[in-house]
């Protein structure tokens, strides 16, 4: 793709450059420990997440000041969807729940900064997210529900003849949920940063072409940003109802 | 652009998208869990329990003040009711004070009317004593008057006057 575009000439488009995993020193093969720009970037997410929630707060004024306000925003808007969605006894999770929330958050914002690295595109990271709530998920609901949890399945307000198939179908729902949770924040980050690049790259072309696209640009971040924060939202509500499918299990 | 062309060279089975470069997979999840386990630290050790701390603190602030704030308008109100019953009480004692000055001011007139009528008619009966003695005084005079004149008139014509005949003339005359 990067070819085709370079043997046209002048022209350069590397809408996926940006989702390369590099090493930050030396040359050779990347290993697990490897320091990437994916540590980098996740080592000032961390940074970031410690800013706003610590240093933020460190005051523990009554009247709070502007980044203590953000961060007591953040942790009531998290605090009230857990409660509202998994009901009293999922507080006791809030804690994991606000981890994923605040590290998708502020990777989808830092991945908006120019020549950033957006963690939270890549599939790897977000199937690990992903998957990690689901064998949660499974394993809180068999501990607290035991063999109840399986009701899950079981429809029992559907008619009997109806259930057997109800069963199998949400069997596969069940299953299909890790890999829907991450796809859909990973595609949804990739896709809007490639289309960024690729207005990029149009900006490059002329005089007519060039502030169409810049304009294009500038809408595209726009949603972008919008979309940052929907899909931290939409990841860690869903991260709410999965739980409260192991909390509550019965239809 | 080289160092890309071969980047994309080596990942044989990535067909060019980053995310499908199976080789940097351990690499990130391994960062992955790194960060997750730090960011968890951090958030349930220090930064979840503090923000708590500081909401719970602000809600019992907002519930003392609010109930300080009820405790002070309780006790308004009492002093406005306190208020309105003294004004109640000092209306009462005004309208008293004035229907008592009234029927004061009634009393010490009616005694001043009596006494000035009295007065009056005390100054009546003198002045009806004067009259009568200022008319008795007023027939005597025209009485004199009129002998003198008649007396005079008399000499006048040449007749020479009885005093006698002409003071009993004179007192037939003002009788008549």
């Amino acid at each position: 793709m990067a070819d085709e575009a370079h043997s046209e000439g002048g022209l350069s488009f590397h809408p996926l450059d940006q989702f390369e995993v590099k090493r930050l020193f030396g040359e050779g093969a990347i290993e697990w420990y490897t320091i990437t720009n994916v540590t980098m970037w996740m080592a000032i997410a961390v940074v970031c997440i410690v800013l706003l929630l610590v240093i933020g707060t460190s005051k523990r004024a009554i009247v709070p000041t502007r980044t203590q306000s953000v961060a007591e925003t953040l942790y009531g808007f998290v605090y009230t969807m857990v409660e509202d969605v998994t009901g009293k006894d999922g507080i006791k999770y809030f804690p994991y729940i606000f981890t994923l929330f605040i590290f998708i958050l502020i990777s989808n914002f830092l991945g908006l900064l120019p020549m950033s690295f957006t963690t939270t595109s890549h599939i790897a990271v977000t199937a690990i997210l992903a998957f990690a709530v689901f064998f949660t998920v499974t394993i809180i609901g068999f501990v607290k529900n035991g063999a109840a949890f399986l009701g899950l399945f079981w429809v029992s307000s559907a008619p009997l003849p109806l259930r057997p198939v109800l069963a199998i179908i949400e069997v596969i729902s069940y299953f299909v949920r890790p890999v829907s949770h991450s796809i859909r924040l990973a595609g949804n980050l990739m896709a809007g940063h490639a289309v960024l690049k690729v207005f990029a790259g149009f900006a490059q072309v002329g005089l007519i072409i060039a502030p169409v696209a810049i304009l294009g640009v500038v809408a595209i971040y726009a949603l972008e940003v919008l979309v940052s924060a929907i899909q931290a939202y939409v990841f860690t509500i869903l991260t709410c109802v999965y739980l409260k499918d192991a909390l509550h299990p019965s239809h | 652009m080289a160092d890309t062309a071969v980047e994309h060279g080596a990942e044989a089975g990535g067909a060019g998208m980053p995310q499908l470069d199976f080789s940097t997979f351990p690499n990130q999840i391994f960062w992955l869990l790194v960060t997750l386990v730090v960011v968890y630290f951090i958030l349930s050790r220090v930064a979840l329990p503090r923000i708590a701390s500081v909401l719970a603190e602000r809600q019992g602030t907002i519930t003392n003040d609010i109930a300080a704030a009820e405790e002070l308008k309780t006790r308004a109100q009492e002093a406005e009711a306190a208020y309105d019953k003294a004004l109640v009480d000092a209306r009462a004692e005004a309208a008293k004070i004035v229907a008592d000055a009234k029927a004061e001011i009634q009393a010490e007139l009616d005694v001043e009317m009596q006494k000035a009528d009295a007065e009056i008619a005390a100054q009546t009966a003198e002045s009806e004593k004067a009259i009568a003695e200022i008319q008795a005084g007023a027939a005597d005079a025209v009485k004199t008057v009129a002998k003198d004149t008649a007396k005079e008139i008399v000499a006048a014509l040449g007749g020479k006057a009885d005093a006698r005949s002409i003071t009993a003339a004179i007192n037939a005359r003002m009788k008549g």
